[in-house]
C-alpha cells in the first residue's frame, strides 16, 4: 500500500464512517460551517437524563472533515452534555492519529466538528430553557454569523446550477 | 485491483519508446556535450537531433529552442528574461488570469520590484476576452503572456489573434504550451509568438526537461549564467538523456498526434456524456475549444477531495481544485476566474486520458464516479441532488 497523507485512523473513518445520517425525531441538531473551504458539518443528538444517548452526523467536507465528524460521533456517545462539551480538539486530533498526523492546514475541521455539536448542545439547552455557559454562548454567535454567509452562498450557488444546468448538458458536438 | 489512471494533464509515464532511447545516454554514451573527445560529440550530436524534433513540431529553427529544467524555468525565463532585458523600453506586463502559478508567481514577483502587472479576464469557458486586451495594452507594455491551452479546464485560447495583436503593436507575446504541445497543432508563425513554453513529462517524456523557444533577435537576459550552455542563454550542463527522452517523445508525437487527438476526443466526449448524467453533474471549461483528452466537472453537494479519494480507493486517479486539496484553502484561481463560487470549485474533478486510456477505463470511471457521488452525497448535509 502506498503511503498516504493522512493518519490510518484517518482513511479507516473515511472509508467506514461511524454514526453518519440523520435521526429521525432528535432531540436537537446543530450545524456549524467554515467560511474559507466551504465545508459544512450537522450533528443530530438524541438525549436522555443529560445523556447523549444517540448521535448522527452529516457533513459536507474533505476526507480529514468526515474522519472528525466520524470520529466525534463515537467520543460523545453515552456521554452527559457537560463531558461532551469538554472535549477539544487535540483530544479529536489525537484519535486521529496525533498532531503530526493531521496536517495543521487540517486543524480547521476538528474545529468544525465541535462547533456543530457545540449548535446541537447549544440548541438543546436553549429550547429546554435550561442554563447556558457563557462560553458556549458566546461559540454560538460566531458560528452562527458564519453559518448565515454559507447559507447564503449555498442559495446562489443552487440558483447558479439550475441556471447552469441546461448549458452543460447540451450537446457537446 | 484495476488501475485506471486518469491525471495526464498532471503527468504521463514515460513511453517505453521512450525509455528504451534514453537509456544509453546514461551508461554508455554519457559525455559532456561541451567535450571536444568523442563522448562529448557523440553527447552533443544526440542533443541536437533532439532540438531538431522538438523544433520542427512547432515550425521553429533549432538554434530558437533552448532546453530547460521544465515547463517552470522556461516560464520563469520567458517573464523575467523579458522584464529584464526590455525594462528600458517599458515596464508593463499582461497575463491571463488563468495562467499557470508559474506564469503568475513569476509576474507578481516582477511587480513586486518595479514592474507593473494587469490581469486579462476570462470568460465563463474560460477563453480570454481579446476586445479588453487592446484596452489594457499601454505605450509601456513591454510583454503578453497567454496560455494556449489551460491545465484545468482544458480551454484552447485564440491566441493566433493574441499574436496578430502583440505583432502589430510590437509588444513580445509568451504562450505557455505545456498542456497543448504534441496534443494539437501549435505553430510559432502561425501564431506569431515570441517566446513558446513546452515540457516532456506532459507528452510521455521524462521529468525534468522542458525548453523554451526565442524567436530570433529577442533580446532576453538568462536566468542561469556559468559555462556559456544553448548559445549562452543557460548555463548548466544539458540533461543528456532527457533532452533525448524529450526529442523521441516529440518525433512520436508529432507522428501519432492527430490519430491520437481524434482517438481522446471521441473517449473523452463519452465520458462527458456519461458524467453530465448524474444529476447536479456540470462541466466546466468549453463545450467543443478545449485539448481533447480533458474533462472538468462540478458535483454539487461533494467535495473534491473526498471524491478523489473515494475514486482513488476504486483505483481511479483523478484530480481537483477544492480548496480543501490546497493547504493554503484557497480554491483553483482558474475555477474562480470563469465564474464559479467557492462552493462550485469545492466539488470540482478533474479527468484527463491519454496514450493508454481505454474505452475500458472510461466505462469503469463511468460505473464507479456515479456510486462516489452518491455515496458522498448521502453523508452530506444537502441532498438536492
Amino acid at each position: 500500500m502506498v503511503k498516504s497523507l493522512y493518519s490510518k485512523e484517518v482513511f479507516e473513518h473515511f472509508k467506514h464512517p461511524r454514526n453518519l445520517g440523520k435521526i429521525k425525531n432528535p432531540d436537537a441538531v446543530g450545524e456549524a460551517g467554515n467560511l474559507l473551504c466551504g465545508d459544512v458539518m450537522r450533528i443530530y443528538l438524541k438525549i436522555k437524563n443529560n445523556r447523549i444517548v444517540d448521535v448522527k452526523g452529516e457533513v459536507l467536507g474533505c476526507l480529514v472533515a468526515i474522519a472528525n465528524t466520524s470520529m466525534l460521533t463515537t467520543m460523545v456517545k453515552g456521554k452527559t452534555l457537560k463531558e461532551a462539551l469538554k472535549i477539544r480538539k487535540e483530544d479529536l486530533i489525537k484519535k486521529l492519529g496525533g498532531p503530526e498526523k493531521v496536517p495543521p492546514f487540517k486543524l480547521h475541521c476538528s474545529i468544525l466538528a465541535l462547533d456543530a455539536l457545540h449548535e446541537a448542545i447549544y440548541n438543546y439547552l436553549k429550547q429546554r430553557k435550561l442554563p447556558i455557559p457563557k462560553e458556549l454562548k458566546e461559540r454560538h454567535l460566531a458560528i452562527q454569523k458564519t453559518l448565515k454567509i454559507i447559507e447564503q452562498r449555498h442559495k446562489e450557488f443552487i440558483e447558479f446550477e439550475k441556471n447552469l444546468f441546461d448549458e452543460s448538458t447540451q450537446k457537446i458536438h | 485491483m484495476k488501475k485506471v489512471y486518469m491525471d495526464y494533464a498532471a503527468t504521463t509515464p514515460v513511453d517505453p519508446r521512450v525509455f528504451k532511447e534514453m537509456r544509453k545516454f546514461f551508461t554508455q554514451k554519457f559525455g559532456n556535450t561541451m567535450s571536444l573527445h568523442r563522448y562529448g560529440r557523440e553527447a552533443k550530436e544526440a542533443v541536437e537531433e533532439a532540438r531538431e524534433h522538438v523544433a520542427k513540431l512547432m515550425g521553429a529553427k533549432a538554434n530558437e529552442i533552448i532546453f530547460t529544467s521544465g515547463a517552470t524555468e522556461a516560464n520563469n525565463f520567458a517573464l523575467k528574461g523579458i522584464a529584464l532585458a526590455n525594462k528600458h523600453k517599458g515596464k508593463h506586463i499582461i497575463i491571463s488570469s488563468i495562467e499557470h502559478h508559474s506564469v503568475i508567481d513569476p509576474a507578481k514577483y516582477l511587480a513586486r520590484n518595479g514592474f507593473e502587472l494587469s490581469f486579462l479576464p476570462v470568460d465563463k469557458y474560460g477563453i480570454v476576452k481579446v476586445d479588453l486586451l487592446e484596452k489594457l495594452i499601454r505605450k509601456d507594455t513591454i510583454l503578453i503572456s497567454v496560455m494556449h491551452a489551460n491545465n484545468e479546464i482544458g480551454t484552447i485560447e485564440p491566441i493566433e489573434e493574441i499574436g496578430k495583436i502583440c505583432e502589430e503593436r510590437d509588444i513580445y507575446f509568451h504562450c505557455d504550451a505545456a498542456q497543448s504541445f504534441g496534443k494539437i497543432e501549435v505553430n510559432v508563425d502561425k501564431v506569431k509568438v515570441d517566446l513558446l513554453t513546452v515540457s516532456a513529462h506532459k507528452l510521455y517524456g521524462p521529468k525534468g526537461v522542458g525548453a523554451i523557444y526565442i524567436r530570433e533577435g529577442t533580446e532576453i537576459e538568462p536566468l542561469l549564467h556559468g559555462g556559456g550552455h544553448e548559445f549562452g542563454l543557460r548555463s548548466s550542463t544539458l540533461n543528456v538523456p532527457g533532452i533525448v527522452g524529450f526529442g523521441k517523445a516529440v518525433e512520436i508525437a508529432a507522428k501519432e498526434m492527430k490519430s491520437e487527438a481524434l482517438r481522446l476526443r471521441k473517449l473523452r466526449d463519452r465520458l462527458i456524456k456519461g458524467v453530465l448524467e448524474i444529476p447536479g453533474s456540470h462541466l466546466n471549461g468549453h463545450p467543443i475549444k478545449r485539448l481533447p483528452n480533458n474533462a472538468n466537472f462540478w458535483f454539487a453537494g461533494v467535495e473534491g477531495e473526498s471524491l478523489v479519494m473515494e475514486l482513488d480507493r476504486y483505483g481511479i486517479a483523478a484530480s481537483t481544485g477544492s480548496a480543501c486539496s490546497s493547504s493554503s484553502l484557497e480554491p483553483s484561481h482558474v475555477l474562480l476566474a470563469i465564474g464559479l463560487g467557492p462552493h462550485q470549485a469545492h466539488g470540482s474533478l478533474r479527468l484527463t486520458l491519454g496514450r493508454w486510456s481505454s474505452l475500458n477505463d472510461v466505462n469503469y470511471v463511468l460505473e464507479v464516479l456515479p456510486k462516489a457521488v452518491g455515496r458522498l452525497r448521502k453523508i452530506s448535509p444537502y441532498k438536492k441532488w
